[in-house]
Formats: structure tokens, sequence, C-alpha cells
């Protein structure tokens, strides 16, 4: 096994130790963390395959974006020594199975498969090129995508002001 | 990476992932937890894009902004979700979702 083969299997087994963490942890602060360390984690496979900037993009808006954003709406929404009461046994159980019955399907169907791994040149994605296609109408071109994810971050923005703005209080 | 671990284990690893966060979803009481179980989704899909763009699609980098388009949708999302939280609590003082029958109408 190669040095990078088991960086991955090191990482993947820490990605899903801390998503296992984030999703059972009794203190909501204490998933947000994990939640931190799962998606350091696909950063950190995204630095593997050489994908330089969605791994920078996925540091900067996931880890320092939506992870402090969630941790902003804990502290503001819960108390902080606050646990979270157990779901009942019925409710875990009948998850769990019905999950990992989706797992074991998924699993199966991805082994079956057997994938023609592609052959060619890798693509060097510099932030020179992303930007190039980024705006570019001709074929692989991404500029309508690109305008319609500006008129939804707009439109977010807009919505999150009004939503969580204070109502004045009715006369 | 590419030439010593197989597709099918990157394809494994991102399925259990997104099913750790369906877990989470469906588990959860307190409405910030449920969006920590769809952040888990979304990133587990964000990790087949690229694995998937990578082995088989080399050339291209088409995966990539794909990738990219659903973090950006992943941040709106965040974004208008926690303020429809903190709504809710100013409103009811509550954020569990079986006291959450206000928005109704």
């Amino acid at each position: 096994m190669g040095t990078s083969a088991l960086i991955f299997y090191i990482l993947s087994a820490v990605m899903i130790l801390s998503a296992i963490a984030a999703v059972t942890a009794r203190r909501i602060l204490r998933a947000a963390v994990y939640l931190l360390f799962a998606l350091g984690g696909t950063a950190a496979i995204y630095f593997m395959v050489d994908y330089y900037f969605l791994a920078a993009v996925q540091l900067i808006v996931y880890a320092g974006g939506i992870v402090v954003l969630i941790i902003f709406s804990i502290l503001l929404t819960t108390h902080i020594n606050e646990k979270l009461e157990l779901p009942r046994w019925s409710k875990i159980s009948a998850t769990f199975s019905l999950t990992a019955v989706g797992f074991a399907i998924t699993t199966y169907v991805l082994t079956a498969q057997s994938f023609t791994t592609g052959t060619g040149t890798f693509a060097d994605a510099t932030v020179g090129l992303i930007g190039e296609r980024m705006l570019a109408y001709g074929e692989g071109g991404y500029v309508l995508p690109f305008e319609v994810i500006s008129i939804l971050l707009l439109a977010a923005l807009v919505g999150a002001i009004v939503i969580a703005k204070r109502n004045p209080p009715a006369s | 990476m590419i030439d010593q671990v197989p597709l099918s284990h990157v394809l494994s690893v991102s399925s259990l992932m997104f099913f750790i966060g369906a877990y989470g979803f469906l588990t959860r009481k307190n409405l910030v937890t449920m969006l920590i179980g769809v952040e888990l989704m979304l990133n587990a899909v964000n990790i087949n894009f690229v694995a998937f763009d990578r082995y088989l699609y080399p050339s291209g980098i088409n995966g990539h902004f794909f990738a990219l388009f659903i973090i950006a949708i992943a941040a709106a999302e965040a974004a208008v979700a926690i303020a429809i939280f903190i709504n809710l609590y100013r409103n009811i003082r509550s954020i569990d979702v079986e006291e959450v029958d206000k928005m109704k109408y």
C-alpha cells in the first residue's frame, strides 16, 4: 500500500468517525465541532486529487462560513450546558436499519459495477482555467449556472435579512 | 491517490457519509442538528462528484464545477435556514421540531 493510499484511508476513517460523532453527540456545540472535522477531511481529499481551488473554497465556505454560522445559531438558541435527550430506542433502531439497508444496497451496486477508468492527461484545474470556464458560454462553459447562482445568493441574502429581522411590535 | 485507491472505495466512503447524515436528519429533534445532517449529506455528494470526475473523466473539470455550485447552494441554504431558526426561537422560545407548528397556515 502506497503512502497516499494510507493517507486516504486514515483521512476517511477520521471523516467517518467525526461524522458519526456529529450526528450522535449529545452536546450540540460538540456536534458542530465534529462537523468541522468531517468537512476538513473532505477538503484534504480535494487536495489529494489536486483540486486546490475547490479545497480552498471548501475550507473557506464550509469550515469558515457555515460552521461559524451554525455555532452562532447554537449560541443564540440553546443553553450552553444543555444536553440533548436521546431519541427513543424504537426510532433509533428503525432509522439505523433503514440507513444500513440503504448503505448495503449502495455498496452492493457500487462493487457490482465495473467502472472503466478514463484515460487522457489530467486537466490542471488552475484558477485561470476555472475563471475562463465559469464565464464561457460555448461548450463546457458555465455562465448560465453562474448567473443563476448569483441570483440565488442575492435572494438568500435578502431573504435571510427579512426573515431574521425583528418584527415591529403589533399595534 | 488516483492510481492507488480504487474508485469503489472512495464511493463507499462518500455513501457511508451520506447515510450517516440521513441517520442524523431522521433521528435528531433539534433543528440545528438536523441542519448538520443535511450538510453532511451535501458534502458526501460533493465527494462523489469529484471522485467520478477525477477517475472517469480526468481530462475535464466538470465535476469540479458541480461541486462548486453545490457548495454555493449549501451556503445559501444554511443562511436562510439559520435565519428561520432564529426567528422561530424569538417567537416560540424553542427550536425543537415537535413544538414547531406555527408555520402551518
